[in-house]
């Protein structure tokens, strides 16, 4: 059997794997956090109760309409998505003018209920979901075994994350979303609806937390505290690259999940601690973070 | 002038007031145990003095900590540990309790003032999550199951502390102390840079003042006083469990202080009064806790900043009219 580092390659190159599908989820939900966080200034702690929430929809789309993955792909962002801009008409919008930290409290309370909420109704055992037909089952590489759903799952993520991408840095839209970030007032005198440019963006940064869940929920099961433990490590993650860049969020979001799987591989009692450890040094070499442009 | 002196008359008299309602407090206190259960008001005790703490850190210098049930449930974990397995004495065993939060208060400052605001909140709640996974991991803390079964013992090795009246006054000792320390605390001079910290930082650094040292002092003070809760709480219950390390907790400890008042001493305790009450209540009712507790962080965070007690205040400078605003 071929050895790398005195391990076998195939479970090296598993553990790999499996981190670079945990790298793309902290590359999805980091990306929406960045959205969110250039344009409000909201840091939105809801974002793993979303992404619960979306891995709900699709459950609940199977099991009660008999909706299958493919629609449940498009539906449960746009749920997602929809109910995000109901919340921040209603509620994020009053607090742009105060202190950013209630924005942080605000969606920390909206998790809990929404959190609340699922188990309430379906307690914290997972509910499972499986993987559509298309997907199912496996390719031999030659040197390990893919599942095909996981392959799927890189490959989506990748092409949502390099869509967002094109989206705010290539598009008309996007430019309107950039020159607000930077003088909403005036943005706002040219006749561009700021208001209504930052509902559409918690929109659309709730639907990309509600894509991964969906995304997540053939992966992981289905359970309403999916998302809790999850959003603290993507904190970390954008501790990590600095919201700065949405590039940069894409990025340390999969470097993260790849130094996990290694992790695993040499020293699991770490696995869940070295995300941690890395923001650590990373706070005392360079605080801004990796790719971070405030001091 | 004799505006001035209505006003100091007006002061005198309301600070007069305020002792008295202190006195007033105090002796309800000593007397509760008569007519409540003394656990509950145990429990009251040590959230109440865990949220002062807090409130040390956000009211006073503004820096919100996502962190502390690290340094509550740290400090009970090892409380626990050294009077279970090393057969300490209560009072050394607490003592044990708080000298460990306060280092774990000076390592994860050290880290978390490196950044400000938002990402200060995020890097103290990272850290506590990885305190989180070294308690699930540690074989001292007995994983899932905690260190349950922890003996009360002799107070002084005279007061036997498993008397519900003993512990009770050994409990409302502790609290007026650490609540007492905090007050010092916040009137003395060092406590004026820490507010003026809270108010403009980059001022307070141009007048000389070396705000990173302070901002870290400050860290440390309110960990080593949540430790102190955090280990009388392991003494009261008997056990120590990782419930008191997630970031639920910490997450607990923000909403009584929002509740109450940030920035006042006595918004904390309140809050914790009243989010001990709705818990116990909601135990039995079977309405989810989490739904009830995240609903009063959205209706406070969106109407009702102020928190219970600065409403009181405010409501009582306008009414009287001396101008005195925040």
């Amino acid at each position: 059997m071929t050895m790398i580092f005195g391990i076998p390659i195939q479970a090296f190159l598993g553990q790999l794997l499996v981190g670079l599908i945990n790298g793309s989820f902290y590359a999805m939900l980091s990306l929406g956090l960045a959205v969110i966080f250039g344009l409000l200034r909201v840091i939105n702690f809801a974002h793993g109760a979303q992404y619960m929430f979306g891995a709900f929809v699709g459950y609940l789309l199977l099991t009660y309409l008999g909706i299958g993955y493919w629609p449940a792909l498009i539906l449960a962002p746009l749920v997602v998505g929809i109910f995000g801009m109901v919340v921040e008409r209603l509620a994020l919008s009053k607090l742009y003018s105060i202190d950013p930290l209630y924005g942080l409290l605000f969606t920390f309370g909206l998790a809990q209920v929404i959190e609340g909420i699922f188990r309430y109704y379906y307690g914290v055992s997972g509910q499972p979901y499986s993987a559509p037909v298309q997907l199912g089952g496996g390719v031999n590489l030659g040197f390990m075994f893919l599942p095909v759903y996981r392959g799927w799952v890189v490959v989506a993520s990748l092409i949502v994350c390099l869509g967002t991408w094109i989206l705010i840095e290539k598009t008309r839209l996007g430019s309107y979303l950039r020159a607000a970030t930077e003088n909403p007032t005036l943005v706002q005198a040219f006749g561009v609806n700021v208001p209504l440019l930052l509902t559409l963006t918690y929109g659309l940064g709730s639907a990309l937390a509600g894509f991964a869940g969906i995304l997540a929920a053939p992966v992981y099961q289905v359970s309403p505290l999916m998302g809790s433990d999850l959003i603290i490590v993507v904190f970390a993650v954008v501790v990590v690259g600095g919201m700065g860049s949405i590039l940069g969020a894409i990025v340390t979001g999969y470097m993260l999940g790849l130094a996990e799987g290694l992790t695993k591989v040499f020293y699991p009692e770490a696995s869940n601690l070295v995300v941690f450890v890395i923001m650590a040094v990373v706070l005392l070499v360079r605080p801004a973070g990796l790719f971070g442009r405030d001091a | 002038m004799a505006e001035t002196t209505l006003q100091e008359a007006r002061a005198t008299g309301s600070a007069r007031l305020e002792w008295a309602l202190v006195a007033i407090g105090i002796a309800a206190l000593i007397a509760a145990p008569f007519f409540f259960y003394p656990v509950f008001l145990m429990k009251m005790l040590c959230f109440a003095l865990f949220a002062c703490a807090f409130n040390l850190l956000l009211g006073y210098t503004g820096l919100l900590s996502f962190g502390h049930a690290t340094f509550f449930g740290g400090a009970a974990y090892f409380c626990a540990h050294a009077v279970k397995v090393w057969g300490w004495p209560p009072e050394a065993g607490i003592l044990l309790g708080t000298a460990g939060a306060a280092v774990l208060g000076l390592v994860m400052g050290f880290f978390a003032i490196r950044r400000q605001g938002i990402y200060f909140a995020m890097i103290t709640l990272a850290l506590a999550q990885m305190f989180y996974f070294f308690c699930v991991q540690a074989p001292f803390t007995r994983g899932e199951d905690g260190i349950q079964g922890v003996p009360r013992g002799h107070l002084f090795g005279l007061l036997d502390l498993s008397q519900p009246h003993n512990i009770y006054y050994t409990v409302l000792g502790i609290f007026l102390i650490g609540v007492f320390a905090i007050w010092r605390i916040v009137n003395s001079p060092f406590g004026m840079i820490l507010k003026s910290i809270r108010e403009n930082e980059s001022r307070a650094i141009s007048l000389g003042y070396s705000v990173a040292n302070y901002k870290l002092a400050a860290f440390v003070m309110s960990a080593t006083l949540a430790g102190l809760a955090g280990a009388t709480k392991a003494l009261v219950f008997q056990f120590a469990t990782l419930t008191d390390v997630t970031w639920q907790m910490s997450g607990e400890v923000i909403l009584m202080t929002l509740l109450g008042g940030i920035g006042t001493m006595v918004g904390p305790i309140v809050g914790a009064g009243l989010v001990v009450t709705l818990q116990n209540t909601l135990a039995t009712s079977g309405f989810p806790v989490t739904i009830a507790t995240g609903l009063i962080f959205m209706v406070c965070v969106l109407v009702f900043r102020r928190g219970i007690v600065g409403e009181i205040y405010a409501r009582l400078l306008t009414s009287v009219g001396t101008g005195k605003k925040e």
